[in-house]
């Protein structure tokens, strides 16, 4: 089955207009996340880097999620657990690009672990963002517990969690549906699967029955929707009324959205170019043309800045200091008092 | 005086009621069982949840996150292995994060045989919670350990596994809980719920003044300097005994009740063994990568030029599980006769 492309929507696009989509703005970010993936990936094939792993070809929906995000510290704020596809949202939430190629070059500025962790694999209490960690599927177990705080505390807080297709084998994912949708209990939570029909070189097909996967809600008494993960209006306009909903019900949604994966799963399939699927950012810049939003020499300049960017950063954090390694017991645990 | 089941219900209370716990949550855990050992009834704050350890250790890890206070039990430590991976994620949660996010939640299972457990109801668990960085390991023996050592885990900023000896959840304490009344059955009366119907009862807690036993502190059981016996959880009493039983024939035993694994009480531990030359390490876990090696391995690099005798580690037989049969159960993990044959072994070692 291809991937979904993007279709031209006027009545769509009007809707999510009238939302505060702002197509220039998306567009930027989706550049942004792209050449810093691709700076990503090549520092990974040089001495700049170790592993890579992230998001190319999720750029539109994840551009779009950390746009609608509720972004704070505490409960009255949105609480996400991410996997480690996300640059795309953590972008839009305003984390300047410099700050993952620190982690990409296991650099002590890296304001995430210190150099301790992959790249792509980010933190930040400030923004409610919650550990990104290895294993595919255990944010899933974890996030209904920050839902639970925010649904007892009241207010319009909701946790977001995101995963693969694949994650959604794991128990966790069933977990997450039965800690989320506890009759009288259920919680403020999103619970989206970004599925690229892969994992890692398994096809979802060759070993699921199970599609769409977001349907699996359906028996939890969960509302659930499918949509288009390379469409960055529909994206839009579903996170809105998925969001919309998650907040003032207090109840969960469980929201499936159809991406690409034009770089493999990581490094350690070589990361190369996919060119077989639809990539999000040459349908949007058709669409923007079309619409008369951006001239075609405007886009490359647009790219060439990202582009340029994540290179003058690069050039900067090589000059930044490793970890000490005297500080490798650090935070093993906390010291009482702090 | 309390037993075990009382003094984890007491703490709990303290805990829901002055130090912020929202949530003691597990299988059975809330209304109306409140725990298959007693151990959470007439808590206001106890719920239960999905029969499903990974979403039980999960919820408390994002609540913890949340800033929260959780208490999570497993049901029996033999059933807490599919966990691992999210227990894991809780103790490196502050270290990958560089010092970001604390997980400070408490974990409570009960561990060991003696109830007649057979294969899935007598595991012991600490040789692998002590491989998990970042957590605290508690394992006590007595009512008032468990109560002071429950407050100080609630209390700790990182993810504390509280153990507890299954085989003496009945069992009465010697020494008083601040606070408990004087007379058993009083206290039964006050917090123990009812048989039957419990939907109108109500707990009448005791006054309970502010009271805790800090983590990472051993506790000598007795005195003496021919040996340092170092146990915890189900098998410290019976060391007390075998060093009772044999003082009567002139042996001078060091019995230490270690009651916390992470971090365990190295001062107490190497003053003992640099005072007797001797050392013999009892639990009940299986004896090969058992915590008591490392006990051992520590004992080695700081008392190695005090020792007169090698050191022992008496554990369990390492056996896939534990047989049901009495006779098995009984030959699989130490009971008094073999303590007591392998403190006269090690006394029998001339320096």
């Amino acid at each position: 089955m291809p991937k979904q492309t993007f279709k031209s929507d006027q009545e769509a696009f009007r809707l999510a207009k009238s939302r505060t989509f702002n197509p220039l703005k998306v567009y930027h970010n989706m550049v942004k996340a792209r050449a810093l993936e691709e700076r990503l990936i090549k520092m990974s094939k040089s001495e700049d880097g170790y592993f890579w792993i992230g998001g190319p070809g999720e750029e539109a929906f994840n551009t779009v999620l950390g746009m609608l995000v509720h972004k704070g510290k505490g409960l009255d704020y949105d609480y996400m657990h991410f996997h480690y596809r996300q640059s795309a949202t953590m972008l839009a939430l305003g984390m300047p690009m410099i700050d993952a190629i620190r982690q990409m070059n296991n650099k002590v500025t890296d304001p995430f672990s210190q150099g301790r962790n992959f790249v792509n694999h980010y933190v930040k209490k400030e923004w409610n963002v919650m550990p990104v960690s290895s294993p595919i599927e255990v944010q899933y177990a974890i996030a209904p517990g920050t839902a639970w705080a925010q649904k007892r505390h009241g207010g319009q807080g909701l946790t977001i969690v995101t995963g693969g297709d694949a994650g959604t084998a794991e128990g966790d994912f069933a977990s997450c549906l039965n800690f989320s949708s506890r009759p009288m209990m259920e919680v403020p939570i999103l619970i989206i699967i970004t599925n690229n029909r892969y994992g890692i070189s398994t096809p979802f097909q060759e070993v699921h029955g199970d599609l769409p996967i977001a349907k699996r809600a359906e028996s939890f008494g969960i509302q659930w929707a499918t949509v288009n993960g390379n469409d960055p209006i529909a994206s839009y306009n579903m996170l809105f009324e998925a969001m919309e909903y998650t907040r003032s019900s207090r109840k969960p949604f469980c929201l499936e959205a159809d991406v690409s994966r034009l770089r493999g799963h990581s490094s350690s399939s070589g990361a190369a170019v996919v060119d077989s699927e639809t990539d999000c950012i040459k349908d949007f810049e058709t669409f923007l043309i079309d619409e008369l939003i951006v001239e075609d020499r405007e886009l490359q300049r647009i790219k060439d800045r990202y582009h340029a960017e994540a290179l003058e950063a690069v050039k900067k954090v090589r000059q930044e200091p490793y970890p000490d390694p005297s500080t490798v017991f650090d935070h093993t645990y906390v010291m009482e008092g702090a | 005086m309390a037993s075990i089941a009382q003094a984890i219900r007491m703490a709990l209370h303290v805990g829901e009621t002055r130090l912020g716990v929202q949530d003691v949550f597990g299988q059975d855990v809330g209304p109306p069982l409140g725990g298959v050992f007693t151990c959470t009834q007439g808590l206001t704050t106890s719920w239960n949840a999905p029969l499903d350890e990974r979403g039980i250790v999960g919820m408390a890890i994002g609540l913890a996150m949340a800033g929260a206070r959780p208490v999570a039990e497993i049901q029996f430590c033999d059933y807490i292995f599919n966990t691992i991976d999210l227990l894991k994620i809780a103790g490196n949660t502050h270290w990958c994060t560089a010092g970001q996010i604390q997980v400070p939640m408490v974990v409570m299972t009960p561990v060991g045989s003696g109830i007649h457990g057979s294969i899935y109801h007598s595991h012991s668990f600490e040789s692998m919670a002590t491989h998990m960085p970042g957590w605290k390991v508690v394992l006590a023996s007595n009512p008032l350990d468990v109560y002071g050592l429950l407050i100080s885990a609630i209390k700790d900023p990182n993810p504390v596994l509280f153990l507890y000896p299954k085989a003496l959840i009945r069992m009465h304490g010697e020494e008083k809980i601040p606070g408990e009344p004087d007379d058993v059955k009083q206290l039964s009366d006050m917090i123990d719920a009812p048989v039957g119907d419990r939907q109108t009862w109500q707990p009448q807690w005791p006054t309970l003044p502010d009271f805790d036993i800090p983590i990472g502190k051993g506790k000598k059981l007795c005195q003496g300097d021919q040996l340092t016996v170092v146990s915890y959880g189900r098998t410290a009493p019976l060391c007390l005994q075998a060093a009772h039983n044999l003082k009567k024939q002139g042996s001078s035993i060091e019995v230490i009740d270690l009651r916390t694994l992470i971090p365990f009480d190295e001062n107490m531990v190497f003053e003992s063994v640099s005072k007797t030359g001797r050392i013999l390490v009892v639990n009940e876990d299986t004896e090969i990568t058992n915590y008591g090696e490392h006990l051992i391995r520590r004992v080695l690099d700081n008392c190695f030029y005090h020792l007169q005798a090698p050191p022992k580690l008496l554990a369990g037989a390492n056996t896939p599980g534990i047989g049901l049969a009495e006779c098995l159960e009984e030959a699989q993990v130490p009971q008094l006769n073999h303590i007591e044959q392998a403190m006269k072994r090690l006394l029998e070692i001339k320096g």
